[in-house]
């Protein structure tokens, strides 16, 4: 009976204070009379220690293999295998976590947390792939991204996609980096593990949302090669600038390039760039003065994209749980919305001021507002050298894979009749 | 000839320089995360001193079954037959034998010791993380049941999914070493 009384009143109790935070040892244990043992509560370990190493062992190991594959044996159906089982691996058995993508956050609060401690395996995760992309350039993308591998086995038919259209989509992919450093730094979300479209096909399993878009770049994939990696991935905008200066790339013809343009049509990624036509002398002058009018631009789009970026803050701190709760709070208390969310009622019941509370977003909406400078000047920056890029023209002889754009990924080869001629020397050799 | 020689020569040399840059860049960054680094790997854990129960963990988590379940910290738990974490608010009187459990799928069972007390375990595999029986014991009780991740089912998400759900921000990265964050006992 007493426990009942104690049971009324600590509902009186709560009721008054609504406290479920604080543990309250309202019964003291009780003294067992029989010699009973209190169990103890079991803390299975996690097993990821193991697993990391081995990641990271065969990470190493398929971009080696890669690199062989791509740039020596020029077989596509040997990159083919690799890639499939790039695809078994690191996605449908590891599901898909960590991935390099996905990593460049990791590195990114890694500088701005001081708290924040990378595990070695992230952070090769990361450099790995880059270090490869100056050396050989994209054969990451080509065979061991599962994200990559799974677009790749779904195109069929590849349509092609005119390379305005496919620099306009492009930005996308900027945008979306610089927002995911963005994030990241600022503590506020992990945006590219959130929206990553394929890691709920790896699991079998996932939000209804994130599922839906990835099906719809599935579908889309059969049509158009790769669209993630090309118009979405934050990581390939690395790849691409750093495979530009690569030491050794995916060469089209083994030999030299006879101008058969049977290569042409290969590349369902439109990464074939053909010989240049000469520059009309009479466009000179003006292709000379409209150089001069974008240099100047330049640093005008990056002030202004910054100043926009800036601008957002408020609706950019919104991904910042924080800055969430103290809207919502804020509402509450000026009588704007009526009930309350699960979120409110946790703050309430923490018994924290609510000015801490409120100066603690502004602080991080500050951040935001410095961030957001870096943030919009970078995509200004990326239009502006676009602008530049396309009005500068550039002498090409032959037909080359483009540094930037080459997924490595080995359709071409034996689109060329010199490699024709290689491989049957080999075969003669092996005779 | 000689000119465009020049002009490819300086053209090669600032590739060059570039590309040396470059990878002196990656090796900064590698030795600055290599300062960084621990060797122990982070996981994600609920702080139950922050958890407000309110079942994000049952339906947000990537997995088909939530790798966070209810645990018990026994040292802490007031034995009570009256179990607010067990029964329902509006129960029955407990010798009527239509008592109302709280826990929607069996989860949570009980074990008589002695009179008048009970040992209430958790079937981890029935439990799926709604929360009830915390809501329930913290609230009335002791606060010795709470939810944690189980780091036998956890995939270790590199941002986990009910992390970004979760209302009172009590999902933390932890030390691998030591991934559980269980209740103290207060009486000692």
């Amino acid at each position: 009976m007493i426990r009942f009384a104690i049971i009324t009143i600590s509902i009186a109790v709560f009721c008054l204070t609504s406290n479920i935070a604080l543990a309250l040892e309202r019964f003291p244990p009780p003294e067992f009379e029989s010699g009973y043992e209190f169990p103890s509560t079991t803390t299975p370990h996690p097993q990821q220690n193991i697993y990391e190493y081995i990641d990271t062992v065969v990470l190493l190991a398929a971009l080696v293999l890669s690199s062989y594959l791509v740039l020596k044996k020029r077989s596509r159906r040997a990159i083919y295998i690799l890639m499939v089982f790039s695809l078994l691996y690191f996605g449908f058995w590891r599901k898909g976590c960590v991935c390099p993508i996905g990593a460049t956050q990791n590195i990114v609060l890694t500088i701005f947390d001081s708290s924040y401690a990378i595990p070695i395996a992230i952070a090769l995760f990361f450099l790995l792939p880059l270090v490869f992309a100056l050396f050989f350039g994209r054969v990451f993308c080509s065979a061991v991204c599962p994200l990559g591998a799974i677009q790749d086995l779904v195109l069929l038919r590849p349509i092609n996609v005119p390379s305005w259209l496919e620099s306009a989509l492009r930005l996308f992919a900027y945008v979306y980096l610089a927002a995911a450093v963005l994030f990241a730094a600022t503590g506020s979300a992990f945006l590219i593990c959130r929206y990553d479209p394929f890691v709920a096909f790896f699991r079998l399993n996932g939000n209804l949302n994130v599922l839906i878009i990835g099906a719809c770049l599935l579908i889309i994939g059969v049509f158009v090669g790769r669209p993630y990696c090309r118009f979405i991935c934050p990581y390939s905008i690395l790849l691409r600038q750093l495979s530009r200066l690569s030491k050794w790339r995916v060469t089209i013809t083994p030999d030299e390039c006879v101008q058969c343009k049977l290569c042409e049509d290969s590349c369902p990624f439109g990464a074939i760039r053909r010989p240049s036509v000469n520059w009309p002398q009479t466009e000179y002058g003006r292709g000379k003065k409209r150089l001069a009018v974008l240099l100047l631009l330049l640093p005008v789009l990056i002030l202004l994209c910054g100043w926009a970026g800036s601008g957002l803050r408020k609706v950019t701190s919104r991904m910042h749980p924080t800055v969430r709760l103290a809207e919502r709070i804020y509402m509450e208390d000026t009588g704007k919305v009526e009930d309350t969310t699960d979120a409110s009622l946790a703050f309430r019941a923490t018994g924290k001021e609510t000015e801490a509370l409120y100066e603690e977003a502004l602080n991080i909406r500050a951040d935001f507002g410095l961030g957001g400078w870096f943030f919009g000047g970078f995509i200004g920056m990326v239009i502006g050298l676009k602008l530049i890029a396309v009005s500068v023209w550039r002498k090409r002889t032959d037909y080359e894979a483009g540094r930037a754009s080459c997924l490595a990924c080995g359709r071409c080869f034996k689109y060329c009749p010199m490699e024709h001629e290689r491989l049957k020397k080999l075969k003669e050799a092996a005779i | 000839m000689s000119e465009n020689e020049n002009n490819i020569n300086r053209r090669h040399f600032l590739k060059d320089g570039f590309w040396a840059t470059c990878l002196a860049g990656l090796g900064v960054l590698g030795g600055f995360l290599l300062s960084k680094l621990k060797s122990n790997n982070t996981v994600w854990q609920i702080d139950p001193y922050v958890c407000v129960a309110c079942g994000n963990c049952a339906t947000y988590c990537v997995l088909e079954e939530s790798a966070v379940k209810c645990v018990q910290v026994y040292e802490m738990c007031g034995y009570c037959d009256i179990c607010t974490g067990y029964l329902e608010p509006k129960a029955n009187p407990p010798d009527t034998g239509a008592e109302k459990e709280l826990c929607p799928t069996g989860a949570l069972k009980r074990v008589f010791v002695e009179d008048p007390y009970f040992e209430y375990n958790v079937e981890e595999s029935l439990c799926n993380a709604c929360g009830k029986c915390v809501k329930g014991c913290t609230v009335f009780g002791n606060g010795s049941l709470f939810l944690q991740v189980r780091h036998d089912r956890c995939l270790n998400c590199n941002e986990c999914s009910i992390a970004a759900a979760c209302p009172s921000q009590a999902y933390k990265r932890v030390p691998a070493n030591e991934p559980y964050l269980l209740k103290k006992v207060e009486h000692a």
